[in-house]
């Protein structure tokens, strides 16, 4: 019981940080920042309902992203559509897309599936790029407005505006930690590790598969909404493979297949690159290795390395305090027998 | 007419290229069922070691070539020996992982060395020849030559000798192969020896009729996925056919439909594919 009351604290105590987080620091760079990577994280989110918990490894996510972002600011700037009807019609489109690109894709499987999706993510940066009339083509889209005012609530400082994120992320968060907690999770977990197995005990795959592709399809739509009208510009690049592989490294050192990661690795790789600007495209020479070493010594991540040594630390404990009981009642028979 | 001919042979020229690279891709992904992603950055290191030989050092084409083989060749067993190797039995999403951390790694490391900016490789078969009214350079009728003479030399290697006919034969069943008494880990090894090398040509072929860049492999390996596919993971003849297939309706396709979207043609054609084949074409049973 106690380390259930030990988690909700440190879940409070990392929101309450989170909330005061603007009060603390006089830098609004690193409120920028901080939204920044909590955009990214809602991304990841979605990438790990996917890759971690279904194993499939997705690599159209940047493609998603980009559509959100593309969609909120085609309706907002071109169609003058209200801003958060505009909103909740970018996640609609990103996941009806979604919902397309998943009905063909997930007939695909593991290198199939992630060669698929490799080549859907290049042509959805191919039509951005290209499609000049619409999406402005390499000169990207200019003059996307800041989220409009909710009742009296205005979103035009950084600070409010960093707020908002939060909100949608902690919604995510909430959302992926329901879904993961729930039978669906399980049925989802069972599907990676076996679907053959998955499909025998009467798992519909098929239609899982589908559900959570679009489920995440949509975390990467409102993360590319959310982004568009953060940055207030957007370019073809926000589509091109370096994007999905950045989120796949996000995912990668916070721990695949793990609740907490996500935001661990976001954050943790964001506040470092912001740390290595003077490296800037050169940061790879150095996350590039990182990944390869964690996959091949680290599977599940930081986080998932640290629950392992968690696991065996209370193990071993569980080992030592099992071994003192039994030689303290073997003392004590002795006892028994030497009074008796 | 003439266009159309020019095409042809343009097609001809862009298919080797697409071949040899496919032809390393399936030969790993025949042994080992591993799509390695990387396989586009030795493409381009490739490129690189020809240009930096023949530039820094003054070697001739063919010697920069030969080096270049060999030094993409060994970075091929290196990736295997430490990354693919520790990884054979971890779950398949992990070995892209691991291969698209490398090829971010090797894309890093080319623009740290060399530069972002592209490069010009100057060959020494620049020459224009006018043969019934079409102009062709030099360059692209080598391209051509030397696609097929390195195919019949790989034909020749699998089919004839021993040490091939381990790589086949691995392919066909590993632990049926380990069980007569293959070495596995050599052949794998082996593989990625060639893989590699068939990536260093292809680039050092292709350079000086395009650029050399960081990002020069980027669409190359996409597309050679796009062929394995196409010709069916593992086959060889099928990444052949399969390159001069994307190569002609590449070329064709830039001519008669759209040159801005010539680039969506091979990736349009694998969705296709895809929907409707689930498995790929061509596709060996087991796997």
């Amino acid at each position: 019981m106690s380390t259930i009351f030990q988690r909700k604290n440190v879940i409070i105590a990392v929101i309450l940080f989170a909330i005061a987080f603007p009060y603390l620091t006089d830098n609004t760079y690193y409120i920028h920042i901080m939204s920044l990577a909590f955009i990214w994280t809602i991304a990841v989110y979605g990438l790990n309902l996917l890759a971690g918990y279904t194993g499939y490894l997705s690599l159209a996510h940047a493609g998603f992203f980009a559509i959100g972002a593309y969609s909120i600011g085609l309706l907002t700037v071109k169609a003058g559509l209200n801003y958060w009807l505009a909103f909740i019609l970018a996640i609609l489109i990103t996941s009806f897309l979604g919902l397309l690109i998943g009905l063909i894709s997930l007939r695909t499987k593991e290198h199939f599936f992630a060669i698929y999706t490799l080549c859907v993510g290049y042509v959805i940066y191919l039509v951005i790029d290209k499609w000049d009339s619409l999406t402005g083509g390499v000169r990207g889209l200019i003059g996307i407005p800041a989220p409009a005012n909710i009742g009296p609530i205005s979103f035009q400082t950084p600070v409010s505006l960093y707020y908002l994120i939060l909100f949608f992320m902690l919604l995510a968060v909430l959302v992926a930690y329901r879904i993961v907690n729930s039978l669906t999770g399980r049925t989802y977990i069972a599907i990676r590790n076996s679907e053959e197995l998955a499909l025998t005990m009467g798992i519909d795959t098929g239609k899982n598969k589908l559900v959570v592709f679009v489920i995440s399809t949509a975390f990467a739509g409102v993360a590319g909404a959310l982004y568009a009208s953060f940055i207030r510009f957007i370019g073809p690049e926000v589509a091109y493979t370096t994007v999905v592989f950045d989120l796949l490294t996000f995912l990668l050192v916070g721990g695949i297949g793990t609740l907490t990661g996500p935001i661990v690795g976001t954050l943790l790789i964001v506040w470092i690159s912001q740390q290595l600007q003077f490296l800037q495209d050169y940061r790879m020479l150095i996350f590039g290795p990182v990944l390869t070493l964690l996959v091949i010594f680290y599977p599940r991540g930081l986080v998932g390395g640290f629950y392992a040594w968690k696991m065996k630390r209370e193990h071993k404990r569980a080992m030592k305090a099992n071994s003192a009981k039994s030689s303290d009642s073997a003392i004590g028979a002795k006892d028994q027998v030497k009074e008796g | 007419m003439e266009i159309l001919l020019q095409q042809l042979f343009n097609g001809l020229t862009i298919g080797s290229v697409y071949a040899l690279v496919a032809l390393g891709l399936t030969l790993v992904y025949g042994i080992l069922h591993i799509p390695n992603f990387a396989h586009g950055a030795l493409y381009m290191m490739g490129g690189y070691i020809t240009l930096t030989m023949m530039t820094s050092y003054g070697f001739h084409y063919w010697l920069a070539i030969l080096v270049s083989m060999l030094v993409v060749g060994l970075l091929g067993v290196l990736m295997e020996r430490f990354i693919f190797y520790p990884l054979r039995e971890a779950p398949p999403i992990h070995d892209k992982i691991a291969a698209i951390g490398i090829l971010l790694f090797l894309e890093a490391f080319a623009q740290f060395v060399w530069g972002a900016d592209y490069q010009m490789m100057t060959s020494p078969y620049s020459q224009v020849i006018n043969v019934l009214g079409l102009t062709f350079t030099l360059q692209r009728i080598l391209i051509i030559v030397a696609a097929i003479v390195i195919m019949i030399l790989l034909y020749v290697f699998l089919k004839k000798t021993f040490t091939g006919s381990t790589i086949i034969a691995m392919s066909q069943d590993r632990e049926g192969a380990n069980l007569v008494g293959i070495n596995t880990h050599k052949v794998a090894m082996l593989t990625f020896m060639i893989s590699g090398a068939l990536a260093a040509v292809a680039a050092s072929l292709a350079a000086p009729i395009n650029l050399v860049f960081p990002g020069m492999g980027h669409l190359v390996i996409l597309k050679a996925f796009v062929i394995i596919i196409l010709g069916g993971m593992g086959s060889i003849p099928g990444a052949i056919l399969g390159g001069y297939i994307l190569g002609f309706s590449e070329s064709l396709g830039a001519t008669y439909i759209s040159n801005d979207y010539k680039d969506i043609i091979a990736f349009v054609l694998l969705i296709v594919i895809l929907s409707v084949k689930p498995t790929g074409l061509f596709a060996k049973g087991g796997h």
